[in-house]
């Protein structure tokens, strides 16, 4: 591949960085501040996608700024599994603006600078990760979006907030310790920290040390991808404003921790390594049963946004699968999952927080009958779930088609019974509110009244785009091409 | 040990005794006077330590005299002259700490350690 | 010859004679006077540093006496650098002096002004001496400056400053008593004289005994866990213009003087074959990591977490120094600067709350966030920093650390150093949750208003100071601390 000198990468990582900045300035007047976040979003992936063009013709934009650490230089780099997680994030964070903007308003929160602010900085990080080219800048960014979303997750201050906000830091840093133990590890055995396609590890490194540093990695990166049993600060993040767990604790930091493992096991030990730390079959068992532990747990709560949670909590392990199975289908559906799943599960936060906004309402078992009221959102509701359980032909599906396929080329059919068992389960967790939402009768809704259109307008997109990944793979930004290429590069197998 | 080995030994004798007797009234005793008594105890010791080592048997005044060609025929000056600035660092010190001690009695009437530091938790 | 390696000093010396003086003819004079003394002493610094980089080491010779007979002072990398830190971080403490002194302790306006300069004088003469007795001159200047300074603060701050009296000076003796026997054996008081006759004699009694008194001493003055009694209340109850002074450079020059007789004076193998003193002091620094962080969680006074805090953090130059490698030596070199800004900031942010409130206690800080924002913003920086959250400067110190007792191949080191970044995470986010999180309680009407600037932009500096320490931080690590690391361990 072809390294192209380019300031796009770092514009992108700035752009936000910058709004953050300006949002503080103009915190006093709302409508200029939120046009900065406006402005941001889309300059932001603007400069994403016209990286887009570059990393299909095979190119590798990139800048290597300063050296942070002797011989380890602060440097980004636009790959393709880079760019695929950084489109989805920006794109998505056009969307989540409008709706935010839609969903503080209507509520009238406070500390809606600091908000919106915290929010630009995360989107930041995100995109800092995406484009790492090494594990330093990565670990940087990572912890980074550590920090900034913490005051996203206390933002009401209420105790229950504050709480969420402490074990929510006791999970992150302590995964945040483990990452950079990892790191500094793999500094001392290995000639560099970049990544590289097939891995950085030499290859006399002993497999207990592998697997000891697999675990660290693992620790490190899946405390964010909600890998049990490390899961349980998601749930409790919950009790953040919905388009945070909407673009946040959907799309932006889960798939930060997912994308991480992606970085790692591809990028830092390669499929030989891993195949030979012996630990590709725990770490999927471990992904197998948190993709059925969350989905039971996911009936278990009436509270739809900690219900929404665990289910992310159980796709998210999906991805993990993918990733650890190493094998070429088992990536494509791994690493597509993340766009769609994003898609899909915006779209359900976006729900709830439209359901919210409008009635106050958190818990399943109040929204008999809203589907009259709110008839659009909740439609929009059902088709995403659809999705999630996997029907076609909606995007869910396409991805855990391949994931399928991945699971018997690695010989491991009960992984496809997980997968399987675990599509029935989002469907017996998604349907009822659908069908409580349609079909139960309540004197309550009655009438036609749906959350502001800032609102509205967002989540129909994402609706929109769930459906459409699922026809048309590659009409949007070649997402799919982009997963294809980067397992190809990744674990070095011809096109099929 | 025989006597001689006592006499050629005594200075470190007497040194290590006053080190240890300066150390127990530095930490073992309460009142901070006694304290303070310690410290100077400990610190003479470190003086007397320094003054020995310059002996030089049957050596002069380090005064340069034709008669006395070697510098082995005087006593070493040095130690002196380093003492002597350390005699007026731990003056420097007393006075600091007697300082401190006035100041403490007017504020607590008292230069008991224990009763001072239950008064200092009172006040905070 | 040049004259830099005194003239760091010197200026400050000169302006603690002539603040008093400045004083008589008109109060206003004196910061000037200081603010000039210390201003000349960090460009001094700068330069010197510079000079060393290009050129090597400078040597002076004091009143042109030759080594080993006359006092040598010496600028290499690894003093120009203490030097650096020392004089840069006092003149923003002597900044910060000014309007923090003139509302808590203004009686004492002028003294305190002369007397904190004796003691930047001080340590600044620690680091650029070259000849063991010489340095317990400063290091004793130094000690009864701090004494003297942290006396004029609350009511309970001379019982403070006098246990802290008493074990600086046991320090103080241990020092001269073990220089004593360094000198007997030796015959000389020059440091590289010094460290040229020694290494035949290492298995000497006297030398060990010397060795044993001078780590001993120096812990103490470091307050490195469990010789830390002094600290907590030295720095709870000083003036906080006097903690802000105190608190970031006065231990690390301690710390200093261990890393200079254990790596220079003597070879870093003597510490480890013949007296185990480098391990033990490994070993204390990991316990003392743990202990003052979980000391600090309980703390319900802000002066006295962010001591605590100091006596975890001093432990990390220990533990680096301890592990007796080059990275592990890099990481606390480099700890000592971003602890001094780090540390710095905070005692200023504390010091600019008692100004505007009076009140320092953790759970009075309610809402203060959106009162007081641009302080505060600059503690979010700083402890985040303490934290060791990227690209803050806490976090390569951490880093280099990591890299050290990964390379000695310790998993409790690597562990005390982990698990002490959650610690800190522990106390310093519950100050933060308090600030932004929490609304104010009944007092939250009250208008609080930010700190006036003359405290604020020290404060404000030294937290972007804090960014660009992070960034930089190779440069400073390629360009000094490695040649210092590896210079020190290769001989």
């Amino acid at each position: 591949m072809e390294f192209v000198l380019a300031s796009r990468p770092l514009l992108a990582v700035l752009v936000s960085l910058l709004a953050a900045i300006l949002i503080v300035v103009c915190g006093r007047w709302p409508n200029l501040r939120e046009g900065w976040t406006l402005l941001a979003a889309v300059t932001k992936f603007g400069l994403v996608f016209s990286l887009l063009g570059d990393v299909l013709g095979g190119r590798t934009p990139g800048v290597t700024l300063f050296e942070v650490s002797p011989g380890i230089a602060l440097a980004l780099r636009v790959d393709a599994l880079g760019i695929s997680f950084a489109l989805s994030a920006s794109l998505l964070w056009i969307l989540t603006s409008v709706y935010s903007i839609g969903y503080m308003r209507s509520l009238g929160e406070e500390h809606q600078t600091r908000y919106f602010a915290s929010f630009a900085i995360c989107l930041s990080s995100t995109i800092g990760i995406a484009f790492a080219a090494n594990l330093l800048t990565f670990i940087i960014f990572y912890e980074m979006l550590t920090i900034a979303t913490y005051p996203l997750v206390v933002h009401k201050g209420t105790p229950e907030a504050l709480a969420s906000g402490q074990k929510y830091l006791v999970y992150l840093l302590t995964g945040g310790g483990a990452l950079l133990l990892a790191v500094a590890w793999v500094r001392n055995i290995a000639p560099t920290l970049d990544f590289q396609p097939g891995g950085i590890l030499p290859a006399a490194t002993g497999a207990t040390e592998l697997a000891l540093l697999l675990i660290l990695f693992v620790v490190g990166v899946g405390v964010k991808a909600g890998l049990m049993p490390l899961h349980s600060w998601l749930p409790a993040a919950m009790v953040a404003p919905t388009p945070v767990s909407a673009l946040l604790h959907a799309v932006a930091v889960v798939k930060a921790g997912v994308f991480g493992l992606a970085r790692v096991t591809g990028f830092v030990f390669g499929a030989d390594m891993l195949q030979r730390s012996g630990a590709i079959n725990p770490v999927a068992a471990l992904a197998a049963a948190t993709i059925l532990l969350a989905s039971l747990l996911a009936m278990a709560q009436d509270n739809l946004k900690r219900r929404l949670a665990y289910s992310t909590i159980g796709h998210l392990s999906y991805i993990v699968l993918g990733i650890v199975l190493v094998t070429p289908d088992a990536w494509r559906g791994g690493l597509f999952h993340i766009v769609t799943h994003a898609a899909m599960k915006i779209t359900l936060f976006f729900c709830a927080g439209a359901i919210y906004a409008k009635t106050h309402r958190e818990n399943i078992s109040e929204l008999d009958g809203i589907g009259k009221q709110m008839p659009v959102t909740l439609g929009a509701f059902g088709v995403a779930s659809l999705g999630l359980a996997g029907v076609p032909p909606l995007g869910g599906f396409l991805s855990k088609w391949f994931l399928a396929g991945g699971t018997l080329a690695a010989e491991q059919p009960a992984l496809l019974a997980v997968l399987i068992i675990s599509g029935l389960l989002n469907a017996a967790y998604l349907f009822p509110i659908v069908y409580r939402a349609f079909f139960r009768h309540s004197d309550q809704f009655t009438k036609f009244a749906e959350a502001s259109p800032l609102m509205v307008v967002p989540l129909c997109l994402t609706t929109l785009l769930s459906v459409g990944l699922g026809i048309f793979p590659d009409a949007f930004f070649k997402w799919f091409s982009l997963a294809n290429e980067t397992a190809i590069s990744v674990l070095q197998v011809a096109v099929k | 040990m025989n006597l001689a080995g006592f006499s050629a030994n005594f200075t470190y004798v007497v040194t290590t005794l006053l080190l240890v007797i300066g150390l127990y009234g530095m930490i073992g005793k309460r009142n901070l006077i006694k304290k303070l008594i310690g410290l100077s105890v400990f610190q003479t010791a470190i003086f007397l330590f320094y003054i020995h080592g310059a002996v030089q048997p049957g050596g002069t005044v380090p005064v340069w005299d034709a008669r006395f060609a070697t510098a082995a025929q005087y006593i070493n000056p040095l130690p002196h002259v380093l003492i002597l600035t350390a005699i007026v660092v731990s003056v420097a010190t007393t006075g600091v700490a007697l300082a401190l001690t006035v100041a403490i009695y007017r504020r607590y009437g008292t230069l008991d350690e224990t009763a001072l530091l239950q008064r200092m938790k009172r006040d905070s | 010859m040049t004259h830099i390696p005194v003239l760091i000093p010197a200026p400050l010396l000169l302006a603690a004679f002539l603040v008093p003086l400045a004083g008589m003819l008109h109060q206003g004079l004196v910061p000037a006077v200081a603010l000039a003394g210390s201003a000349a002493a960090a460009a001094f610094a700068v330069l010197g540093l510079r000079k060393v980089i290009a050129e090597g080491p400078l040597h002076y010779e004091l009143g042109n006496w030759p080594p080993p007979v006359g006092i040598e002072y010496i600028l290499d990398p690894l003093s120009a650098f203490m030097a650096v830190v020392v004089t840069v971080t006092g003149f923003l403490s002597l900044v910060y002096f000014r309007p923090s002194a003139r509302h808590e302790i203004p009686d004492r306006f002028v003294t305190g002004h002369a007397v904190a300069l004796l003691l930047l004088a001080g340590l600044s003469g620690m680091v650029v001496t070259g000849d063991l007795f010489n340095l317990f001159v400063f290091l004793e200047i130094a000690s009864l400056s701090a004494y003297a300074l942290v006396a004029i603060g609350d009511k309970q701050a001379p019982v403070a400053a006098f246990r802290y009296l008493i074990l600086g000076s046991l320090g103080g003796s241990f020092y001269v008593l073990g220089v004593g026997f360094l000198y007997f054996a030796t015959g000389s008081l020059n440091m590289a004289d010094v460290a040229e006759r020694l290494a035949p004699i290492y298995h000497s009694r006297a030398v060990i005994a010397a060795a044993v008194l001078i780590a001993v001493a120096m812990a103490l003055k470091m307050a490195l866990f469990p010789l830390h009694l002094w600290l907590p209340d030295a720095y709870t109850y000083a003036p906080s213009a006097v903690a802000g002074l105190i608190a970031p450079i006065m231990t690390k020059v301690a710390a200093y003087v261990l890393i200079r007789v254990f790596l220079g004076v003597f070879q870093p193998s003597f510490a480890i074959d013949h007296i185990p003193l480098l391990p033990a002091i490994s070993w204390l620094a990991a316990g003392g990591i743990i202990f003052g962080s979980v000391m600090a969680i309980a703390q319900q006074d802000l002066r006295r977490m962010l001591a605590y805090s100091s006596v975890s953090q001093i432990a990390y130059v220990g533990l680096g120094l301890g592990m007796a490698n080059p990275l592990g030596l890099v990481g606390a070199l480099l700890h000592v600067a971003n602890h001094a800004f780090m540390k710095a900031c905070l005692f200023f942010v504390a010091g600019s709350l008692r100004y505007r409130t009076g009140s320092v206690g953790i759970s009075d800080l309610a809402g203060m966030g959106r009162k007081m924002p641009w302080t505060f913003a600059a503690f979010t920086v700083a402890a985040l920093s303490m934290i060791g959250i990227p690209p803050a400067a806490g976090f390569f110190s951490k880093w280099y650390l990591l890299l050290g007792a990964l390379e000695v191949g310790n998993g409790w080191f690597v562990a005390a150093i982990l698990l002490s970044s959650l610690l800190n995470a522990a106390y310093f986010f519950r100050v933060l949750e308090n600030l932004y999180a929490k609304a104010g309680g009944k007092e939250d009407e009250s208008r609080v208003a930010e700190a006036p600037a003359s405290m604020l932009m020290p404060t404000l500096l030294l937290a972007v100071g804090i960014l660009v320490l992070g960034l930089l931080n190779s440069l400073i690590v390629t360009e000094m601390l490695m040649p210092v690391a590896s210079g020190m361990y290769r001989r």
